[in-house]
């Protein structure tokens, strides 16, 4: 670990203004950045603490909820109006980690969640885009078990690893951000990016701005919903494939239905192709597959990971059928 | 044949050929009668309260004025030579005390390697940190002295260094086209064959013929490696976590030159072992650069220094083919593979031993070979070879009842051997059937359903499979105990022997106060110190064994010196030590127990406030004269997700044949820890190897999978605790068997429930799909 500075905020002015004067990083509960700076994948000079800012969980004017960047992932996944309105989040929080972890970690910093490539981590062993731009990618013809399938790039085919956010992504979660020339808000499938020629850039986050909060809209299709992970073991394993999905049916047919796929991209992937193909249609497990294998379509395996595509469209299909079935 | 060898096998052949009468372990041990005693009774571990406590300090715990705090960085090729080597940087780091390279390491003799010498312990004969050559990809090349670890692991980052890569052998199956035969498997023949095998095979009504594979492993005890040491007076003191306290102290005297004396390994308390406990290059990095810096140092590997330079299990590759005629009896049995292995060491993963002891046949091909890479060491992880060799054994026995279509017991069962199929040996006790009974009773196996997917529960098919556990029965030579009694009736066992969290320091305190006759109160143990009596490995399942054979032999001598010391006034006066037996704190003669005499009045009367011997144990020629070995019946229950192809392990039962059990709570540990070891060689364990660089890539416990608790379900251990009438007290080691048999267990299991054979371990999700 490289030496470093450290201040605690109280208020996101504070914050931001100690990380323009000391060009700092945004810290959380830690269980991703130090552990990078602890192998030198990271080496800010300075760190701003922001587990002082808001944490709170509350309700919307609009009857949608409103969690700030400081929430501990234990405390957003047990939060009642989490379990009851959106039961995705709850689910994928808990699939996530450890406990000792998950009480740690907070919403902000698991947003930010970096790559766990092998070849990412192997800081002096290894070639990678991600780490040293321009260098080459050794997951490419390496292990790639547990790599992207969509949207990876020559230059980078690593997964976003985090559970919770497969589940923002499906929740139309919306990101409030803050930077000493204002606020903004931009729509979590947006937040993060796919690889293309500058891996390195792995969100539209801006140098200094920060997360505030994530306001997941009221929209009822949430209450029925749920995420599956599908992993090496039981728990405290990265998912080879993550489905998150909510449904709603009006008599036998798709009204409306909202699908996301962790471990299977370089950000969490909202399956929009497969959404669009179930609308209007038949809740049949056969028309369940189809759209699994429309948004698969471009699915490119690599050395080690061509099960991943069959994997992803059963479980898709097992995750909506499983709905269905709640639904009527 | 060397006029050596010569001798060697007219010898083998005499002890073979000898009474069993002239054998250690020919004369029963006379407390295998003893009933009802401190020996069998579920003792709860006695460091248990300290460990709680936390005041069992593990090695990197103690301290010592001035301790500096290493890192060690590591090299980044497979095979090569160092071109630039740039320290500056670090040595100008804050706090740093020494940067200790190729450049500037005092002159270091090599290890010794293990197996070589009666104490040798070295990994393998390789110079550790004298020149720029490189070995393997994470091989030490800098050693970062400083006043604290955060300082050392900072400057550690600074170093950087460039070199010149040379052609490496890093590719397994590139490798295997130069696969060749070493000299021994562990002292025994690495190819053994009787009559035509293949054509046996070829001409039988039923055969199998598969091949099978096998992944590197790395060790991951909870308690990283490390050494906290220091020099006085040109002797080396080293708080190690050690399974080889005299062995390593030997060792590291030959690497720096002194007489063996002069080094003192101390390691009470171990955080877990497996066989990755032993001498590696952190010890001898560590002494050298505290030497060099002239102040105490503390070097703890990080987890990814373990992997970069603590070996694991190899790789293999096994054919197993089994030919069998139309009842099932076996005409051909083949097991033949290769591992990969190091030029430089000699651990080649003894995974045709089970095929040598298991199955009675008219024909047999069994040998190995090993695959020369330039890679780390690989060396000794829980039941090495017997593990992964009845992976592929016993999945083909399951292959081969299916074919024929009758029970996998029942097919071991027709093939039960009377005497050891190999060697042609007595058995020393075997009971293997029996195991199987009672443990397909309390399993309820007669529930399963031969044909594959014929149970589902929701999503998921569910399966049940067995198969068979082995390891050999060892007592290692060297063995020696001090037992000291007091007039106070107090008694002191020493041997330098290991408690690494399976039991040792119990069980052993319960056989010395069954061997003296006194109170489990009145008895202390003094271990884990190269100062004491004798050399031990705790390891193949040898140490108990050693342990109590060493005390048996030092309770005769005792005996023999208090009757002597009792004189002409004691009723034991003119008895030899056969006459008399040890009992309620004292000497009574075997005819009439009221006749007899306290320790303690011995020794006042003789004036002597304590009594003193030390004894070695005979060497272990009963090895050579009976087929010694433990077996087990493993039982699995597992379910495999129709959807997504998971596979939950749902019950398991080991029913183990072990001879006598010492102390039930400690046995009951070491068995399940073992089967949990034996789900994640089964299920998950996986060294990742870039096989274009040769380098580890998950050397974390993130991304290296070892079952978590949710993948643990309950486990049911059972026994047949059938003594064994030619080891002490007994019993036959019990810390390797634990894991053999679970692969195939589990992997049989796996077909039962979705008719998917899978014949590569880990069997992960994707092979099922």
């Amino acid at each position: 670990m490289n030496p470093f500075t450290y201040a605690r905020a109280e208020q996101a002015e504070d914050a931001l203004k100690l990380a323009e004067a000391q060009g700092a990083r945004f810290l959380g509960g830690g269980t991703n950045l130090v552990d990078l700076m602890r192998e030198t994948i990271e080496r800010p000079q300075s760190l701003v603490d922001v587990t002082g800012l808001s944490a709170a969980i509350e309700e919307t004017s609009a009857g949608g909820l409103r969690i700030g960047a400081a929430a501990r992932n234990s405390a957003v996944a047990e939060h009642r109006l989490v379990r009851t309105l959106y039961p995705v989040l709850s689910r994928a929080l808990l699939a996530g980690a450890s406990g000792q972890i998950r009480n740690m970690a907070t919403l902000g910093g698991n947003i930010m969640q970096r790559t766990r490539c092998a070849y990412f981590y192997d800081d002096d062993g290894s070639r990678c885009n991600k780490r040293t731009p321009g260098q080459g990618c050794d997951a490419a013809e390496g292990f790639n078990r547990y790599h992207a399938i969509l949207g990876a790039s020559p230059s980078c085919v690593a997964t976003h690893a985090s559970d919770m956010c497969v589940a923002l992504a499906v929740l139309d979660a919306v990101i409030h951000l803050r930077s000493p020339r204002g606020e903004r808000t931009v729509p979590f499938v947006d937040f993060h990016r796919l690889p293309g020629e500058t891996p390195q850039v792995e969100t539209v986050l801006e140098p200094g701005e920060l997360i505030l909060t994530v306001e997941l809209p009221a929209n009822p299709i949430a209450k029925r919903s749920t995420y599956r992970k599908v992993r090496d073991r039981s728990s405290y394993a990265f998912a080879l494939v993550s489905v998150a999905a909510a449904l709603e049916l009006d008599g036998g047919k798709v009204k409306d239905v909202r699908l996301a796929l962790g471990g299977v991209a370089h950000k969490p992937w909202r399956a929009l192709r497969a959404e669009e193909a179930l609308r209007g249609r038949e809740a049949t497990p056969e028309n369940f597959r189809a759209a699994a294998g429309a948004e698969l379509i471009d699915a490119k395996p690599l050395r080690y990971n061509a099960f991943k595509i069959e994997l992803a469209a059963r479980t898709i299909t097992a995750v909506l059928q499983e709905l269905a079935e709640e639904a009527q | 044949m060397s006029l050596k060898s010569a001798a060697m096998k007219l010898m083998q052949k005499a002890i073979e050929h000898a009474p069993d009468s002239m054998m250690p372990g020919g004369k029963p041990d006379p407390l295998i009668t003893r009933k009802h005693g401190i020996v069998g009774a579920p003792v709860t571990r006695i460091d248990g309260p300290l460990k709680v406590k936390g005041a069992a300090p593990f090695a990197a715990e103690f301290e010592a004025e001035g301790l500096l705090y290493t890192a060690v960085a590591f090299s980044t090729i497979a095979k090569g030579r160092i071109t630039s080597l740039d320290t500056s940087a670090a040595e100008k780091a804050p706090g740093v005390r020494l940067v200790m390279t190729h450049k500037n390491a005092p002159k270091l003799k090599p290890t010794p390697m293990f197996n070589t010498q009666p104490k040798a312990a070295g990994p393998s004969d390789l110079p550790i940190m004298q020149d720029d050559s490189i070995h393997w990809n994470g091989e030490p090349i800098a050693v970062v002295l400083a006043d604290t670890q955060e300082q050392a692991d900072y400057a550690k980052s600074l170093i950087s260094a460039t070199y010149k890569e040379e052609p490496a052998v890093i590719d397994f199956d590139a490798a295997m086209k130069n696969a060749h035969e070493p000299k021994t498997i562990l002292g025994e023949p690495p190819t053994i064959n009787e009559g035509d095998a293949e054509a046996a095979l070829s001409a039988a009504p039923n055969l199998v013929d598969k091949t099978y594979t096998t992944p590197r492993h790395n060790h991951n005890p909870i308690e990283l490696h490390g050494v906290t040491l220091f020099w006085e007076d040109g002797e080396l003191y080293v708080h190690d976590s050690s399974q080889t306290v005299a062995q390593s102290a030997w060792t590291l005297a030959e690497v720096f030159g002194l007489d063996e004396k002069k080094v003192h390994i101390w390691s009470p308390y171990v955080g877990g072992g497996f066989g990755s406990k032993t001498l590696w290059q952190h010890h001898v990095l560590a002494a050298a650069a505290s030497k060099m810096a002239d102040r105490p140092v503390r070097l703890v590997l990080s987890r990814e220094g373990v992997y970069r330079t603590v070996g694991g299990r190899t790789t293999t590759q096994q054919r197993v083919a089994i030919g069998a005629d139309a009842d099932g009896r076996f005409q051909s049995l083949i097991h033949t593979g290769v591992a990969a292995m190091t030029e430089h060491n000699d651990c080649p993963e003894q995974f045709t031993f089970p095929a040598r002891h298991l199955y009675a046949t008219k024909s047999f091909l069994i040998g190995q070979k090993v695959a020369d890479m330039d890679m780390l060491a690989n060396t000794f992880m829980r039941a090495p070879g017997e593990s992964i060799g009845t992976f592929a054994l016993e999945s083909a026995i399951d292959e081969l009842a299916e074919q024929i279509g009758i029970d996998p017991i029942e097919l071991r069962a027709r093939n039960e051997p009377e005497s050891d199929p190999t060697t042609g040996k007595q058995f020393s006790s075997r009971n293997l059937i029996k195991a199987y009974r009672d443990g397909a009773e309390r399993f309820g196996w007669n529930s399963r359903s031969a044909k594959p997917a014929a149970r589902r529960d929701g999503e998921w098919l569910v399966g049940m499979g067995c198969a068979t556990g082995t390891y050999p029965y060892y007592r290692m030579p060297g063995g020696k105990a001090r037992l000291t009694v007091s007039k106070d009736g107090f008694v002191t066992a020493e041997f330098a022997a290991h408690e690494m969290g399976m039991g040792t320091a119990t069980t052993q305190t319960q056989v010395v106060a069954e061997r003296m006759g006194v109170a489990q109160q009145c008895v202390q143990i003094n271990y884990g110190s190269s100062d004491l009596a004798g050399v031990f490995l705790a390891g193949g399942s040898s140490q108990s064994a050693s342990i109590g054979a060493s005390i048996h032999a030092a309770h005769t001598a005792l005996v023999e010196q208090l009757i002597k010391l009792a004189g002409s006034k004691s009723p034991l006066h003119g008895l030899d030590a056969d006459d008399v037996e040890s009992r309620d704190g004292g000497l009574h003669t075997k005819k009439d127990p009221s006749h007899g005499e306290s320790y303690a009045a011995i020794l006042r009367r003789a004036g002597k406030d304590e009594l003193s011997v030390e004894e070695s144990a005979p060497p272990p020629m009963e090895l050579q004269h009976w087929s010694m070995h433990s077996f087990s019946a493993i039982f699995a229950e597992v379910g495999v997700n129709t959807i997504t192809c998971e596979t939950r392990v749902r019950r398991l039962l080991g029913s183990f044949d072990c001879g006598r059990i010492l102390n039930p709570k400690t046995a009951t540990s070491q068995f399940r820890g073992g089967m949990i070891m034996g789900i994640g060689l089964a299920l998950m364990e996986e060294t990742i190897w870039d096989s274009r660089k040769g380098r580890i890539m998950n050397p974390s416990l993130a991304e290296y999978h070892v079952p978590v608790h949710m993948d643990v379900p309950e486990i049911d251990v059972m026994w047949t605790d059938i003594p064994d009438p030619h080891t002490p007290l007994g019993a036959r080691g019990i810390g390797e068997i634990g894991i053999t048999g679970v692969g195939a267990a589990i992997a049989n299991a796996i077909y039962n429930a979705c008719g998917k054979r899978i014949r590569e371990l880990p069997i992960t999700l994707d092979k099922l799909m």
